[in-house]
């Protein structure tokens, strides 16, 4: 296994793929400005094979410079035609290891591995097309290693190494089926479609003779199409208009199940002795591992709309994320008994009626309705003296609307401490959780603007590996108050030794909260 | 359960007495001041940062003169007294709300004059530790102290101007903490 490695040979057919992508743009370029006809469409299509030819042997250049090698305490990867890199990554510091396969890849039966560190950015070793069944042995012999090292330190009574460790496939946590996806997909409710008409649209313009910005032409259509409306009576025209407004949601609608139906399709979160495993995608398949130990926080989420029918989103905070900097959604729609079982698999207390909440500053709510009407208040002045009489009162409307939301709203700004997490909950349309152990939390801040320091309150900011955490508004002994217990119960645990050395993390931090989570229940 | 209930009690303890306000002398412990040679580095600095103002007054100053469409004086005048009165007074204030505490688990760092910050960084947390010196730094022999901690918000806390020796010093403190308990 020592040995230095190749990554799949077919993996060099998609290079080749990519770059007859690429040569479609330089070919027709080449093409079209010899002119089209004739001769000119020759010389498109030998630029176009030069291009593909040359993509195609830098494709297979690289596959034959990329070497990976499985050592006893890291990976290596070396690759680079001209320039050389040689990057080593040692088992203990890999988060996460995910498979990720594309359309093409998957027809080809190809997975990319990714190895996560937490390094950030574009820091992380991936290997570019390995065949699925080499991707599944790596990361299970990387998981094996990562394992094996921790084993030294192992605590007998932990319950992740008493379980078969061998055992791969876990218990299915949380998974969709087709209606559930469709049910999640209707409040996936999307316009986004137009912007890509919109875009569609540019294209046009550039592409053909119709001059789509050009004012006049639409006018006329309008114009025509306007006299036609107009002739129909008002019945008819609220028809059309009622007839248009269905087919906005309808492709609204459309458009949210598609994407979802793309990007959740037979999602499976499965707990097996070495964490949660996630699996989604109907095209582009992904994989993701992720340690019970590395979960430093979970954040509860839910929608406008979602939220009325009892529907609500669970992530999981940590070092390694999703695309687009997101936490890792373990159940992206889900029952709230149907997120507790998870967030108590991660080891978490999920906050129940024993949770002795406290409440914002009265004083910020006060604040913060003043500061949010101010605005409409200022508008109104102008729009008293100025607009036609009786128009003052829009801005005055909203202004009251401003102080009753926010008044409205702060009933359902809290936060909690218990004897091993911090809770907050906040916004009354469609309210946020975020759960934090207290251990895992790395620096507390107490911040003050100068109105909060003049009506003695503060934010709360707890430094959370992978995510934010703020509390908003907490009276300033009350802030105090958190920031000592939180740091008395970092001081109390030996915990730089978990996070120095990140093996070791699951002896104390996930395991103590999991089992004081066992005894709660 | 225990720390529930000494929350609570405190917490009706606090509003039966006001408030305390926000200062640089709470429950949590008198704050160290930091070397008074970091508040003429901030002075030098503020003069350094007015001096394109200033440069900028007097050009427009000339350009009224030629035009002769203000009395001399009055652009670089109200200038001159702003930049001085911001020299004098700016830096002596920021070093008053600046302020550290050295616990023997945790460094806690005040600072902020209009948006004040208290932020407490246990020695546990913290993942590596820079000590950094600009030439005015050097100038005046002092330093500051960086602590990276893994978290998102406040990546990294630091502590500017301390004496150099001191800044060393806490920083051999910090790591000896991170390595005993790292054994």
């Amino acid at each position: 296994m020592s040995e230095p490695r190749r990554t799949a040979p077919l993996g060099v057919l998609i290079g080749a793929a990519g770059s007859v992508q690429n040569a479609i743009l330089p070919a027709a370029a080449a093409a079209f400005s010899t002119g089209i006809g004739g001769s000119g469409l020759w010389i498109g299509l030998a630029v176009g094979a030069a291009a593909i030819l040359i993509g195609t042997a830098f494709s297979y250049i690289g596959w034959r410079r990329l070497t990976f090698t499985i050592g006893e305490a890291d990976i290596r990867v070396e690759s680079g035609v001209l320039s050389r890199t040689a990057r080593s990554v040692p088992y203990e510091r890999i988060q996460d290891v995910s498979l990720e396969a594309g359309p093409v890849q998957r027809l080809l039966g190809l997975v990319a591995v990714k190895f996560e560190t937490g390094a950030g950015g574009g820091e992380d070793i991936a290997l570019q097309y390995l065949t699925a069944a080499e991707g599944e042995e790596l990361r299970r012999l990387v998981r094996e290693r990562r394992d094996e090292e921790a084993a030294a330190a192992a605590d007998p009574a932990n319950p992740a190494q008493t379980g078969a460790p061998a055992a791969d496939e876990g218990d299915v946590v949380f998974a969709m089926g087709p209606g559930r996806l469709v049910t999640f997909g209707l409040f996936e409710f999307s316009l986004a479609v137009f912007a890509v008409l919109g875009g569609l649209l540019q294209y046009v313009d550039n592409v053909t003779d119709i001059d789509v910005w050009n004012v006049d032409l639409w006018r006329g259509w309008l114009e025509e199409q306007g006299t036609a409306v107009a002739s129909l009576g008002p019945y008819a025209q609220a028809a059309g208009a009622l007839a248009g407004l269905i087919g906005l949601i309808v492709i609204g609608t459309v458009t949210g199940v598609v994407r979802t139906v793309l990007r959740d399709w037979a999602f499976t979160l499965t707990r097996s002795a070495r964490g949660f495993r996630r699996q989604r995608g109907l095209l582009t398949r992904t994989d993701v591992v992720m340690p019970v130990h590395r979960v430093q926080g979970l954040v509860i989420g839910t929608g406008l709309v979602r939220y009325r029918f009892g529907w609500r989103s669970l992530s999981f905070v940590s070092l390694a994320q999703d695309a687009g900097n997101a936490s890792h959604v373990v159940a992206p729609f889900a029952r709230m008994e149907e997120i507790a079982p998870i967030a108590a698999q991660a080891g978490f207390r999920l906050p129940g009626a024993a949770t002795a909440w406290q409440r914002a500053s009265p004083r910020q709510r006060t604040d913060k309705a003043v500061r949010d009407a101010a605005p409409f208040l200022l508008a109104a002045i102008p729009t008293a003296l100025l607009a036609p009489p009786g128009l003052f009162l829009l801005p005055l409307g909203l202004a009251v609307l401003a102080v009753g939301a926010n008044l409205y709203a702060w009933e359902f700004r809290r936060w909690a401490l218990d004897a091993g997490q911090v809770y907050a909950s906040d916004g009354f349309l469609s309210p946020k959780q975020v759960i934090a152990t207290r251990l895992k939390l790395h620096s507390v801040e107490i911040a003050q603007g100068p109105l909060a320091r003049l009506r003695g309150y503060a934010t709360v900011h707890l430094g959370l590996a992978g995510g934010n955490f703020a509390i908003a508004g907490v009276p300033l002994a009350e802030a105090r108050r958190l920031r000592a217990s939180v740091l008395d119960t970092i001081a109390a645990t030996d915990y730089s030794r978990l996070d120095g050395l990140p093996r070791d993390q699951p002896l104390s931090g996930a395991q103590s909260g999991f089992s004081a989570n066992r005894l709660a229940t | 359960m225990h720390g529930r209930a000494v929350l609570r009690h405190q917490g009706t303890m606090d509003r039966a007495s006001p408030l305390p306000p926000a200062d640089t002398h709470d429950e949590d412990g008198e704050l160290t001041r930091l070397h008074p040679n970091y508040a003429h580095a901030l002075r030098v600095r503020t003069t350094l940062s007015a001096i394109p103002l200033l440069v900028g007054a007097l050009v427009l100053e000339a350009i009224s003169r030629e035009e002769g469409l203000l009395p001399q004086g009055m652009i670089a005048g109200p200038v001159l007294l702003i930049a001085l009165a911001l020299i004098i007074r700016i830096p002596a204030t920021r070093y008053n709300a600046r302020g550290y505490q050295l616990g023997t688990d945790r460094l806690r760092v005040v600072r902020g004059l209009l948006f004040r910050s208290d932020t407490v960084v246990p020695f546990g947390r913290v993942q590596h530790i820079d000590v950094d010196q600009g030439p005015l730094d050097r100038f005046f022999g002092i330093a500051t102290l960086t602590l990276h901690t893994a978290g998102n918000h406040n990546a990294s806390v630091a502590l500017p101007g301390l004496g150099e020796p001191l800044a060393r010093e806490m920083r051999e403190t910090i790591r000896a903490h991170i390595r005993r308990e790292t054994m």
